[in-house]
């Protein structure tokens, strides 16, 4: 079979079971989109802009496992995109990005619409390429795939200059099944010694604690992690991106730690003397100050990626490998072993724990004329009956969203942790829908984060996509406004958010279905009003307290165990 | 302390400057970097010479192996190792002073490579510190020019860095 350039690309993505491409048309890819138009098995989703692209086909990933692909063309809509992909590659999101370039006699002539792309993406993804050589295309693209899935996973931007895909030139398609590079070698399996020792250290653990991450969710171990937090009786805290990897309602399960983790979390991480951390990478908002970090603890650390081992702490037990082998190794170890975990410690430590569980720290005013955000999460768990997929923007929703929706699976909790890129959570959300289309997924949002990818609901109308745009409207940039209000005396510069449109009307505009709702009694009606409409998006605009702040809270640069509790108090 | 890295890697376009990209992103200290073909056209070896404490040299090294393109590295410092650098350098050579700086050359084993009526090129090699204290032993006054290669190195005994 002769293909030219453009046809070889849709047919590696279909040889490689590729059924959506988020993307955006323009002139170095016009090639590439007639090769769409002549065929049925790759669905193209437009977006309104390319970064939308981006966060799609990431939010698609996140929720699948499998490599969200994007479709830009060059100059502007490779730089558009930048913002999606350093989204992804922080947080180790399988994402292959091809992008269009000028014609290769004229690469470096400050061509139209030129960018060096390999150039600028190059600090923000796993690996790049230029393609220079239409013979080099097809396996280009296996790479391109195998990288960005296997070890730790990422974006992999490919770079096609116009010339590659002339529909002109034709040469023999074959996309290998299979391909080998000397140079990229991702661990296959965590050391069996390392983890016998790891298991040593449990048996003696008297505080132990499980900090668990990304990691978990990204290799789909959460069955494992379960099991093992089981078997062991010991707690467990996950980090943001780790949420729903064991369950929110498992009895082990201390909720979240770090700036805004829950009391009993950040105290027993703390007070621990074996911490033993699952694929995630002690990432400063999870730590503070790292100097007060587990001031006691022995730390075990369980990471695909060598470089994430004693990169912020200094690990004892380091163990490379994939999460979900070294888990179900290390659950076989434990139940082979003679020795068991050490069962009055425990019970003396789940007592302290028990203690701090009992500040019942994510308290917040129930009796409030306002609609507080917290209770608008926790009034959308129910209506959702917890089983949603929930993306989100960045600020205070994020973190209301984080505590008080309890995840019981992984894939459910989609955001942007590592990049914190606000205008995330709609176009992620498309991506969910168009992998799940018939699950509940819901937006949690602020007035300020929404209107950086607005124009997606355009989008969302064209797709016939029934997201549920849960806005928790302050009027502010809610955690910009509280720093300001905690650390700049409330001086609240340009955080103010007070002219929006009317998002009602806005939606509307759209077509879709608008909804407001100002006071807590009316809340719970609107939401299962907006969630029985199965076959429309609909936006809710929720008026919340303006005044509102995420609780508890480490200011930057302090240990675990300093906490805001509550408005005005000291640190605990 | 300072460390010299030898890495093998893939000689393609944009190698280098994934490198490069990695030590300013990453804000790691990059005192001289050389890159060449090696005898298999398709890899190339750099030497590159950085400092920092075991921490920062572990993350380095770490970091440098995620490269894609990295096939190999070695830290040579961890081990018995040769370290060469080249020096070509340029001295104002008057009548007067011509005699002297011949055997200063003489004396670090250089060869002078360019004579004009006022001046001597002087090509020497040896290790950094070798280099150092040529240009410490010859009058200030006299330097035109330096150009300095950077480091190479190698591991010492019978074991190569290959694949």
């Amino acid at each position: 079979m002769e293909l030219s350039g453009g046809d070889i690309i849709v047919q590696c993505l279909k040889d490689e079971g590729v059924e959506h491409v988020f993307g955006y048309p323009g002139g170095a890819v016009l090639h590439i989109y007639d090769a769409i138009f002549r065929q049925k098995d790759v669905q193209h989703i437009l977006v309104r802009h390319e970064q939308a692209a981006a966060h799609a086909a990431d939010g698609y990933a996140r929720a699948t496992g499998k490599p969200g692909v994007v479709l830009v063309t060059s100059g502007p809509g490779a730089t558009n995109a930048v913002t999606g992909i350093a989204t992804a590659y922080m947080d180790s999101i399988p994402m292959v990005v091809l992008t269009g370039q000028v014609p290769t006699p004229v690469i470096g002539s400050d061509a139209f619409q030129e960018v060096d792309t390999v150039g600028i993406t190059r600090p923000c993804v796993k690996h790049n390429f230029l393609v220079k050589r239409l013979e080099d295309l097809a396996e280009t693209i296996k790479k391109a795939f195998f990288i960005a899935t296997t070890g730790r996973p990422g974006p992999v931007v490919i770079d096609i200059p116009k010339d590659i895909t002339d529909p002109g030139v034709k040469i023999p398609y074959h996309y290998p099944a299979k391909v080998k590079m000397r140079s990229y070698n991702p661990v296959a399996k965590g050391h069996l010694g390392q983890i016998k020792k790891a298991v040593k250290i449990m048996m003696e653990a008297e505080r132990p604690v499980f900090y668990t991450g990304g990691g978990v969710v990204l290799d789909d171990a959460s069955k494992n992690l379960t099991d093992l937090v089981e078997a062991l009786n010991f707690p467990i805290t996950q980090t943001l991106m780790g949420l729903g990897a064991y369950p929110g309602s498992g009895k082990h399960f201390l909720g979240m730690l770090g700036m805004h983790g829950t009391y009993e979390a950040n105290m027993a991480m703390h007070e621990t003397d074996v911490l033993i951390a699952v694929g995630a990478r002690f990432d400063d908002r999870v730590t503070g100050h790292v100097k007060q970090f587990c001031p006691d603890a022995t730390i075990i650390h369980v990471d695909i990626d060598p470089s994430s081992i004693s990169k912020n702490v200094r690990v004892d037990v380091p163990i490379v490998g994939p999460v979900k082998q070294v888990l179900r190794d290390m659950l076989k170890v434990v139940n082979e072993s003679d020795k068991k975990p050490k069962k009055k410690a425990l019970d003396k430590w789940w007592a302290q724990i028990e203690k701090w569980r009992s500040m019942n720290c994510l308290k917040f005013d129930r009796k409030s004329k306002l609609i507080k955000p917290q209770y608008a999460v926790e009034v959308l768990h129910k209506v959702t009956k917890g089983e949603a997929f929930v993306t989100s923007d960045v600020g205070q929703h994020q973190m209301f969203a984080a505590q008080f929706y309890q995840f019981e699976k992984p894939r459910r909790w989609i955001n942007s942790g590592g990049l914190g890129t606000m205008g995330f959570g709609l176009p992620a959300a498309i991506g969910v829908q168009m992998a799940h289309p018939k699950a509940t997924v819901a937006v949690v949002t602020g007035e300020s984060s929404i209107q950086m990818c607005i124009q997606e609901l355009a989008t969302c109308i064209q797709y016939d996509l029934p997201i549920k745009i849960i806005l928790l409207n302050n009027g502010y940039m809610g955690m910009v406004r509280q720093w300001q209000e905690f650390f700049y005396d409330s001086r609240y510069s340009q955080s103010t958010m007070s002219v929006t449109p009317d998002f009602v009307k806005l939606t509307e505009s759209y077509g879709h279905v608008g909804m407001r709702v100002e006071k807590p009694e009316d809340l719970e009606g609107t939401l299962k009003e907006a969630f029985s409409m199965k076959d429309k998006l609909v936006f809710v605009d929720i008026k919340v307290d303006p005044e509102e702040n995420v609780y508890p809270m480490i200011a930057a640069g302090k240990g675990h165990h300093e906490m805001y509790l509550s408005p005005g108090s000291e640190l605990v | 302390m300072r460390h010299i890295i030898s890495i093998l890697m893939e000689n393609e376009s944009g190698a280098l400057a994934r490198v490069a990209n990695l030590f300013t992103a990453r804000g790691y200290n990059i005192e001289s970097l050389t890159v060449a073909p090696t005898e298999d056209a398709t890899l190339s070896r750099m030497t590159l010479v950085t400092s920092g404490s075991d921490e920062i040299i572990e993350q380095i090294t770490k970091q440098l192996n995620k490269l894609v393109d990295v096939v190999k590295l070695v830290d040579l410092t961890e081990g018995g190792h040769l370290e060469r650098e080249m020096m070509l350098i340029k001295l104002r050579a008057e009548r007067t002073q011509r005699e002297e700086i011949k055997r200063l050359v003489d004396i670090f084993r250089g060869k002078i490579i360019d004579v004009t009526d006022t001046s001597y090129t002087v090509e020497l090699t040896g290790t950094a510190s070798k280099l150092n204290a040529f240009l410490e032993a010859v009058n200030e006054e006299l330097i035109v020019e330096v150009v300095r290669t950077g480091p190479s190195g190698i591991g010492r005994g019978p074991k190569g860095l290959g694949l």
